[in-house]
């Protein structure tokens, strides 16, 4: 059977095809739906685990059990998992490992545009890059093989265009591999340093025979026969080099789906078929610079970008090729960012925030959109769970003036993630820091995933649920409030109170996210044109439902939930509707 | 035969990424090779989306470049506008004539150009442009949006109204699939 897939789903499908049974996750795009999908099917245990760290850990330990196990993780995620990560290379496996990591160049949805492949470097584990759907499915079953053959776990490099692009894979069916049982072995994993510093021999080894295995892998290829131009490359970029060359009889390809650890007689052979060789990777020079150490002489960043996204455009253009232009308009065309939702209960919040100028440290999630305009109620993102210990540095560094006009926000999960250590520190190490945890009880940015704090497992099966106030004060915090952030009043009250007092607090400001199914719009709100004085105070909340209409404040009922905010904010009462209808 | 380039573009929420899911099932269910290029995540918080979707023989590249969109199949009229670089020489823009503010027309910062359709075509683009939002209305929900779209799309190929339909049945819930059936036809026949 064939089926569309985007690559996420293609892998889910390879880890099950593969008998994978365990699979532990934390979501962030580009590689939440591999989790996703993956629940989906009842035979391969899977959950959300509070972060990544911890899902690798899991997998460790599943693998002793002796099952085939995977984590999955954004690129970013990787950096919170490179811990077990380093030392997890040492232990190597007894059931198959495969971590599937995803890159996103462009930053579509990231704080930043790191290159996984540093890691598989750096952590000597081999790693895998698919280059469509269809790759990510066999793949994905390849790396199980490889990390038990090679006793290693195995990467699996995701990025954007591949985790999130469609096209049809052909179903194979689930075949289980023989029961590996545990067996005690505390020189491969237990890693004191006296049974560690043996195992590291084992790993340089190691990736001498993944070298040797890299140099005949099938999924290391050349394609064409042509002398004049050699292109080495990998993942999306051979989907855009194909685009471009497709046919072009001077042309010769070597497609590289094992990017860790390269093929170096492969290489040099190649090198030495071609006149001209150019190497296109996205991102890092990590392939050319491979390269460069054999001696090759090799051409790459000198004609394409370390930065962002490539496509067939960007490639033909590399090599002097003629592109189509588009019809270009002369008018500006307003730009369009991402917004909160109109009734994102993160808005009120903000809404106080910004009144009462504060400085506030913010985190990872939908709310760092509450920096934009025309709320501004944010001063930095860093990383998960930042804010909490940024804040607690930023109050050290400026005093007690300081703790009376910050506070930090951070969401439900973020917190569980890693923001909880943070506040640790705070009661430990004593600031009177105001922590406000926004908890709209779901993951919110990467689709709604279930996290501890909500009270439901991934299967949307109940669970135990972390009672945020009781672990804050468990924490060392003495005062722990809950506000509901479609009161403003209440908020902004809350607010002054815990900023004025002479401890650390912590403010929850709870109220499911306006998107879930069991959350119900109330009725849009509407607009007394006749009682509206134009004086655009609602527009300060940056609702995307309300706009000027012919000078009159105007509210978009398709858009509206009458979450009620923009009519506490109006001191003319021509905003109605709402709580009352 | 030539790869034919399909652009969705939309503000996020529109139900952009459905209208792919159902090009991709048709072209699949008619034997094509596809490629569905879309992004997840903080863009689709009402930002500026698009959605790639390719069929043709064999396709490599995911996406659609400057110059290549056969279609730019549009949910907003501003987003048409947008991508319109992405537009082939002979390509068509399809539109939706509704406008969604963004935030930069709402907080005043900038003004919502209401005559960008005239613009595009001034450029020599051929615009089509139809009121999906009142047909979606008329076909139950004003969700429908994305279907009715794609029913005035249908008209620009030869695949059987069977054959879309069955597309689209294999994309939407079975109790939203009479209520879509409609708006698809209302899209069709406008």
């Amino acid at each position: 059977m064939r089926k569309l897939m985007i690559g996420n789903e293609a892998v889910a499908r390879g880890l099950y095809e593969a008998g994978c049974s365990v699979v532990s996750s934390y979501p962030g795009t580009p590689s939440t739906e591999i989790t996703e999908f993956s629940a989906g099917y009842p035979e391969m245990y899977c959950e959300w685990a509070p972060n990544e760290k911890v899902a690798m850990e899991v997998v460790f330990g599943a693998s002793l059990q002796g099952a085939r196990s995977a984590c999955c993780m954004k690129h970013v995620g990787l950096n919170v998992a490179a811990d077990p990560l380093f030392t997890l290379s040492y232990t190597g496996v007894n059931g198959g490992i495969v971590i599937c990591v995803a890159d996103d160049p462009g930053m579509h949805s990231s704080q930043n545009e790191q290159d996984s492949r540093h890691y598989a470097k750096a952590a000597k584990v081999p790693m895998l890059e698919p280059s469509d759907s269809v790759e990510a499915k066999a793949f994905a079953k390849l790396a199980f093989e490889l990390s038990e053959s090679f006793d290693t776990p195995v990467f699996l490099r995701m990025c954007t265009r591949i985790a999130h692009a469609q096209c049809p894979v052909e179903l194979e069916d689930r075949i289980l591999p023989d029961k590996k049982p545990y067996v005690k072995q505390a020189e491969k994993y237990i890693m004191t340093p006296a049974n560690a510093i043996r195992r590291h021999p084992v790993v340089e080894a190691r990736t001498e025979k993944l070298r040797e295995y890299a140099e005949t892998a099938p999924i290391n290829f050349i394609e064409g026969t042509g002398t004049k131009l050699g292109i080495i490359t990998s993942g999306t970029c051979y989907q855009y080099v194909k685009e471009v060359f497709s046919g072009d009889p001077d042309i010769r390809i070597l497609k590289l789906g094992m990017v860790h650890p390269l093929p170096d007689r492969m290489l040099t052979e190649f090198r030495a078929s071609v006149d001209r060789c150019v190497v296109i990777e996205e991102l890092d020079p990590c392939i050319e610079e491979h390269c460069r150490a054999l001696g090759l002489s090799v051409e790459g960043k000198n004609l394409f970008p370390v930065l962002g996204e490539f496509n067939q455009t960007l490639v033909a253009k590399a090599f002097g090729k003629p592109v189509t232009a588009g019809p270009a308009l002369s008018a500006q065309i307003p730009v369009r960012p991402p917004v909160m939702c109109a009734g994102c209960p993160h808005r009120g919040l903000f809404y106080v925030l910004s009144k009462l100028k504060l400085t506030v440290l913010g985190d990872i999630g939908c709310y760092t959109l509450g920096s934009a305009n025309p709320l501004c109620a944010i001063d930095s993102t860093l990383c998960m769970g930042a804010s909490v210990s940024g804040i607690h540095g930023f109050n050290k560094a400026g005093g007690p003036d300081t703790e009376k006009n910050t506070v930090c926000v951070i969401g439900d999960s973020t917190f569980m993630h890693s923001g909880m250590t943070g506040l640790v520190n705070i009661a430990y190490n004593d600031t009177k820091s105001t922590v406000i945890i926004l908890d709209n009880s779901i993951t919110g940015m990467t689709g709604h995933q279930q996290n501890p704090t909500t009270g439901y497992n991934i299967k949307g099966d109940p669970a135990a649920k972390v009672d945020l106030e009781a672990l804050c004060h468990a924490l060392g915090i003495p005062s722990v409030r809950v506000v509901d952030p479609y009161n403003l009043a209440e908020c902004e009250n809350v607010i002054r109170e815990e900023l004025a007092k002479d401890v650390a607090s912590v403010i929850i400001s709870r109220r499911p996210c306006a998107l879930l199914k069991y959350v119900k719009a109330k009725p849009a709100l509407t607009v007394d044109t006749s009682a509206c004085k134009s004086c655009r105070r609602c527009m300060k909340l940056g609702c995307p439902a309300i706009h000027m209409t012919a000078g009159k404040a105007e509210i978009d009922p398709t858009l509206c939930v009458g979450c009620g905010v923009c009519s506490q904010l109006c001191a003319f009462g021509a905003i109605q509707g709402g709580e009352d209808k | 035969m030539k790869t034919t380039n399909i652009m969705i573009v939309g503000v996020g929420g529109q139900g952009t990424l459905l209208a792919s899911k159902v090009l991709g099932q048709l072209f699949l269910n008619e034997q094509y090779d596809v490629k569905v290029s879309e992004v997840h995540g903080m863009s689709q918080r009402g930002g500026s989306v698009v959605t790639y979707v390719r069929f043709g023989e064999t396709c490599h590249s995911p996406v659609i470049c400057e110059g290549e969109a056969d279609f730019i199949l549009s949910f907003e009229k501003l987003e048409a506008a947008r991508y319109i670089r992405c537009l082939s020489p002979s390509g068509i823009v399809l539109t939706n004539d509704q406008e969604i503010a963004p935030m930069p027309v709402i907080t005043g910062a900038a003004e919502y150009p209401h005559e960008i359709l005239q613009d595009l075509s001034a450029l020599g683009a051929r615009v089509v442009s139809l009121d999906a939002l009142a047909l979606a209305r008329q076909a139950g929900s004003v969700k429908a949006v994305n279907i009715v779209l794609l029913g005035k799309l249908s008209t620009f190929f030869t695949f059987s109204e069977e054959a879309w339909l069955a597309a689209l049945e294999a994309v939407i819930p079975k109790k939203l699939f009479e209520m879509n059936r409609t708006a698809f036809l209302l899209g069709r026949s406008a």
